[in-house]
């Protein structure tokens, strides 16, 4: 049995509606090189344009954080689930073009 | 997307969303939107006999900002928080289809942050909070090129679509 990838929701679009795609991989980074090669349109929304998993895109493999593991290099073997879980952060500054702080403080907000 | 979508939301789930804005300003308020997605046809497009994909907000997910770091313009909803929608949502026959945010006096727009940080798919609205006085709500979507989020028009409706 394969390695499964669970595919999250904002991404199924982009992978024929699909929830899982199952390949044969020995490392999480193979794994999702398989998934953002059969699917391409997943890449830029998991990876930054240097090749990175962007900071909001959380993966397990059987339920254990890969940040804790050895991230991408995470050996996974047959019938292991990689699951990738999305966070969610945003905020109001800065603005599109905009030099404006939130709130009443001129002080410059953390990022 | 081919037409602009629709988000169809009940006015009392509208105000709840506005109602936490208010609660938590001066900070940043964050919760998840839970609901289906529907070609139900919009009534004004009844006529022309067009179909109007729509997103259907049926209930909400009210979640703790976790940037307690800077809570005046930053939210983070964890992965943990993520699941505990998914599966609130899921418990209802429903899916988590995007997320609200207020922006403590700040327009009801997204954010270059907000932007780096979306996803797709999801909608993302937004509450105008003006001190403490809850204002403009807006929702968006990511567009699929990540450049640029494209506004999605809210509809109010008074009971449950069909």
């Amino acid at each position: 049995m394969p390695v499964k990838v669970m595919i999250p929701s904002p991404l199924r679009p982009y992978a024929g509606k699909r929830e899982s795609a199952e390949f044969n991989a020995r490392t999480v980074g193979e794994a999702l090189g398989h998934l953002t090669t059969e699917f391409g349109e997943l890449r830029k929304h998991l990876f930054t344009e240097e090749g990175k998993l962007r900071s909001f895109v959380n993966v397990y493999v059987n339920d254990e954080d890969i940040r804790y593991l050895a991230k991408e290099n995470t050996p996974t073997k047959d019938g292991d689930t990689i699951s990738i879980i999305p966070s969610i952060a945003g905020g109001c500054f800065p603005l599109y073009g905009s030099p404006r702080f939130c709130g009443t403080t001129k002080e410059r907000p953390r990022d | 997307m081919a037409d602009a979508p629709a988000l169809w939301i009940s006015g009392h789930l509208a105000e709840k969303i506005r109602a936490h804005g208010a609660e938590t300003y001066p900070h940043e308020c964050c919760g998840a939107l839970l609901g289906r997605d529907s070609n139900a046809v919009l009534e004004s497009d009844q006529a022309q006999g067009s179909l109007t994909a729509a997103r259907e907000i049926l209930q909400l997910f009210p979640l703790v900002n976790r940037r307690d770091d800077s809570p005046r313009n930053r939210f983070s909803v964890t992965p943990a928080d993520v699941m505990a929608a998914e599966k609130a949502a899921s418990a209802q026959g429903l899916e988590v289809v995007g997320w609200y945010h207020s922006h403590p006096d700040h327009p009801a727009r997204p954010s270059e942050y907000d932007r780096d940080h979306a996803w797709p798919w999801y909608s993302y609205i937004i509450v105008s909070v003006q001190n403490g006085a809850p204002q403009d709500m807006t929702s968006w979507r990511l567009n699929d090129d990540r450049a640029e989020f494209s506004p999605e028009g809210i509809e109010i409706r008074h009971r449950a679509a069909v």
